[in-house]
């Protein structure tokens, strides 16, 4: 039983981490698109942030040089991935249950990494953390799921996978919650039990609950780069990416020669003002008068 | 109210609207249009276009599809659409926002936080059918069943739909009930974009299967490449029109101008919205006596498109914004000017200064400007004389959205306003959190069937809501007011919408640019250059 419980952790993390990285590439081999940034954009410079400004305020702003103000984007990030501060802002009701659900996950996470750094005698701040973590998570959860199941502005765009995932997510803490709760005394913690999986130790005894939270744990992590869930990862493209990507020609000498070989790109839209014939390219199109040449 | 209850319901065979507003649904307005019983009654769709037109969608028909005649047809209409659909995940199609598309559709997770951050759906009193993610959410569906590959797991996962050519007609419809002011998208946590889904919904529909709204397509971007404009002048007209306006001008003011055509080395291209030219000629006008005053080397262009800084394929056809936007470039490399400054339109700005950015290099990568950074350069500067006590009366600034929240052009404008206006007052919220007026992404030149009723009542409700706010201490006829809206597009919304609730008529409302109110402060210039007229 322990021997699979090892591999399932490996397996799950392995999965989580190539799954994630896959997710990852797809967006990032994507070509550049045209520019769609929302204002404001937090590297801009700090006199500008405030409104919202650009550039673009800045008169012959082609010849002033690019400055790149990473602390502006640290200062927005840093609320918005700890605290969901927009959640906060925009949506107070529903960061009152998505809060505690991601800030214990990050918990859980931080429980993760102190029983892979700190030493046996701190089990009580990886187990301190651990369970609070859980508690959030499972409170925050259960807040989500209730929303959804009660607000029919929810309901209506409520897949049954929607409720899958909040109840996996429940069962899966609980299963781990109760495993903790009802550790007998006298036997090892979970801090040792888990160093024994971590270390394929065959011979360690896990109670039947925590192997059953820890297998759906497993399962767990496997399955959520391959969800929506994964936004986490979609979430750092959608704002440097998208957001926030404010990079132009005139400053950014790789541009040219990315939109050069788009434009190179033969298009197949049927409508007959685009006059693409499976030999045109992009640039082609662009070129062209369709008002001009009887199309349409 | 009448609302869909589900996303199936966009599938159903039967005809009849899925929505349906009455006055007493929408978002209460202040006084004096605080009663739905005073209220304008919609005009409602007559038979014959029910009849004729797909309008299966709400009260309105914005794109008058025609209906097919059989089945066969709309199998076909069905295949054409899903070979859009995918289409519309290839890089080879869709380089230009495939990446921001795809981010949409894998990752909304549902929480509705953008619906709160739409004027559109908050007017329609919470019309379920407006909220951004309804017409979202169907595509997504649409997404992962067809594009993604489907099945059993990813229905469960992903949810599902019926595709239909009902479906598909009431899509189209529904891509033009979003001003694409992507203020929803400012709020989404993830970072998902409703005001996207619209816009590569309109692409999928014009560059696959040839259909868009005839206002931005025949009589918008094709008439701009056949005539030169999309207000139809060639470019002799255009001319003539502005010899007509440069008389006018310098009759008005006092001071000779003349607005230089062509001049090859010139520091500035100034390209205007011809609509200017023909509804608000002293806009124009205005602009040439400042840029004079100042000292500035400029020059319009004659060239074909040149002289009309529209593009309206920035609201449905990639294929078609490109041309547009090489147009304007190649203007200005055949003039060799220093850059292009944009006049008085917001989506001229972000189409040609901001979206275009990616399309224009190489010898067409010429520098463009907002008038909004020049003309602050010249106010500011003290290079005019102004006299802010000609500006006495109550004005407003309305953000354009593709100036403020598309392209961070927030505070030029404002400092203009703040030095010349001293009875300035903002609406709440502004700058980057500003409302759209409700002519976005063509509304604005839209009026087939009753669409106006549609746009007053709905898209444009929130900021009749912010101006009646904004003027609420002075809403006495005795009181004259101005709401300096810098874009012709929102001043198109303003002067139907302002003339649809009698605003001018009974409380002496009025609207127009910002340079208008520039040239009504300069001491040189005879007193009274705006003139307290309807027009
Ligand atoms: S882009 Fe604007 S109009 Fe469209 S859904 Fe978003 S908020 Fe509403
Ligand atoms: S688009 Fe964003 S804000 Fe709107 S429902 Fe999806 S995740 Fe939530």
């Amino acid at each position: 039983m322990a021997i699979v419980l090892s591999f399932a952790i490996y397996g799950a993390a392995l999965v989580f981490i190539l799954g994630c990285a896959m997710r990852a590439w797809k967006y990032a081999r994507m070509p550049v698109h045209l520019r769609w940034e929302l204002y404001p954009v937090p590297h801009e410079e700090p006199e500008l942030v405030g409104h919202g400004g650009s550039s673009f305020e800045t008169l012959n702003w082609w010849n002033k040089p690019a400055r790149f103000h990473l602390w502006g984007e640290v200062r927005f990030m840093v609320p918005e991935m700890v605290f969901l501060k927009g959640l906060w802002e925009f949506n107070r009701r529903l960061w009152l249950c998505s809060f505690p659900f991601h800030f214990g996950l990050y918990l859980l996470a931080a429980a993760a990494a102190l029983l892979l750094v700190t030493p046996e005698r701190w089990s009580w701040a990886y187990e301190a953390t651990a369970v609070a973590g859980s508690a959030l998570a499972i409170g925050g959860a259960a807040g989500l799921l209730i929303r959804r199941l009660a607000t029919r502005e929810l309901r209506i765009y409520t897949r049954p996978g929607d409720i899958f995932n909040l109840a996996f997510f429940i069962v899966t803490l609980c299963l781990l919650l109760a495993a903790w709760a009802s550790q007998p005394s006298g036997t090892p913690g979970l801090r040792t039990i888990l160093g024994s999986l971590l270390t394929f130790d065959s011979a360690v005894q896990v109670p039947p609950l925590l192997a059953a939270g820890l297998g759906l744990a497993a399962l767990l992590a496997a399955y959520i780069p391959f969800t929506h869930m994964s936004h986490f990862i979609a979430k750092y493209f959608t704002y440097h990416s998208v957001r926030w990507d404010d990079s132009s020609v005139f400053r950014d000498p790789d541009l040219p020669r990315k939109i050069a070989q788009y434009l190179s790109y033969r298009p197949a839209w049927s409508a007959p003002h685009i006059g693409a014939n499976g030999t045109k390219t992009w640039a082609d199109v662009a070129a062209a008068n369709p008002a001009r040449e009887g199309k349409r | 109210m009448k609302q869909p209850d589900s996303l199936n319901e966009m599938s159903r065979e039967e005809r009849s609207p899925l929505a349906h507003l009455e006055n007493e649904d929408l978002m209460p307005l202040p006084a004096p249009l605080d009663s739905p019983a005073k209220d304008h009654n919609w005009t409602a769709l007559s038979e014959q276009t029910r009849e004729r037109y797909e309008c299966g969608l709400d009260d309105t028909c914005a794109v008058s599809v025609p209906k097919p005649k059989n089945r066969q047809e709309e199998d076909e209409l069905v295949a054409k659409f899903l070979s859009g659909l995918d289409k519309l995940f290839t890089q080879e199609n869709n380089w230009t926002f495939l990446q921001p598309l795809v981010l949409t559709m894998e990752h909304c997770a549902q929480c509705q936080t953008c619906s709160e951050a739409c004027h559109i759906f908050e007017a329609s009193g919470g019309n379920e059918l407006y909220r951004p993610t309804y017409r979202s959410e169907i595509l997504r569906r649409l997404y992962f069943k067809y594009v993604q590959g489907g099945g059993l797991l990813s229905a469960w996962q992903h949810g599902d739909i019926r595709l239909n050519w009902p479906l598909v007609a009431r899509l189209i419809e529904l891509s033009y009930r979003c001003n694409l002011c992507r203020r929803c998208a400012q709020t989404c946590p993830i970072g998902a974009d409703n005001g996207l889904v619209a816009h590569e919904l309109r692409k999928l529909f014009s560059q696959e299967m040839g259909i868009a709204a005839k206002e931005l397509h025949d009589n918008g971007t094709m008439l701009q490449l056949k005539a030169g404009s999309s207000t139809g002048m060639n470019a002799e007209a255009v001319k003539d029109n502005i010899d007509f306006i440069d008389e006018d001008i310098s009759e008005k003011t006092g001071i000779a101008v003349k607005t230089p055509w062509d001049v090859e080395g010139a520091d500035v291209l100034l390209i205007h919205n011809a609509g200017e030219i023909l509804a608000w000629p002293e806009n124009p006008g205005a602009f040439a006596l400042i840029l004079d005053a100042a000292g500035i080397s400029w020059t319009l262009s004659s060239e074909l498109a040149a002289y009309d800084s529209v593009n309206y394929g920035l609201w449905y056809d990639d294929a078609q914004f490109a041309r547009v936007a090489v147009k304007h470039a190649e203007a200005a490399r055949k003039l060799k000017v220093k850059k292009i400054v944009l006049g008085e339109c917001g989506h001229a700005h972000k189409a040609l200064a901001v979206i275009a950015d990616r399309v224009l290099t190489g010898e067409l990568a010429i520098p463009r400007e907002s008038s909004m950074t020049l003309l602050r350069d010249i106010v500011m500067s003290g290079r005019l004389t102004l006299n802010p006590s000609r500006n006495d009366f109550p004005v407003t600034l309305h953000d354009p959205c593709n100036l403020v929240r598309l392209m961070g052009v927030v505070e030029p404008q404002r400092e203009i306003v703040r030095a010349i206006c001293p009875r300035f007052r903002e609406m709440e919220p502004h700058g980057v959190d500003n409302f759209c007026c409700g002519g976005g992404s063509g509304f604005a030149i839209m009026s087939g069937h009753n669409f106006q009723d549609w746009r007053f009542h709905v898209s444009g409700r929130k900021k009749l809501e912010q101006i009646l706010n904004a003027f609420s201490d002075c809403l006495e006829p005795e009181t004259p007011k101005y709401i300096c809206a810098p874009c012709s597009n929102c001043k198109g919304q303003f002067r139907d919408m302002l003339a649809y609730y009698r605003l001018w008529d009974k409380h002496r409302i009025l609207y127009g640019g910002l340079v208008e109110l520039i040239v009504n402060a300069m001491t040189d210039v005879k007193p009274g250059f705006i003139e307290w007229e309807w027009h």
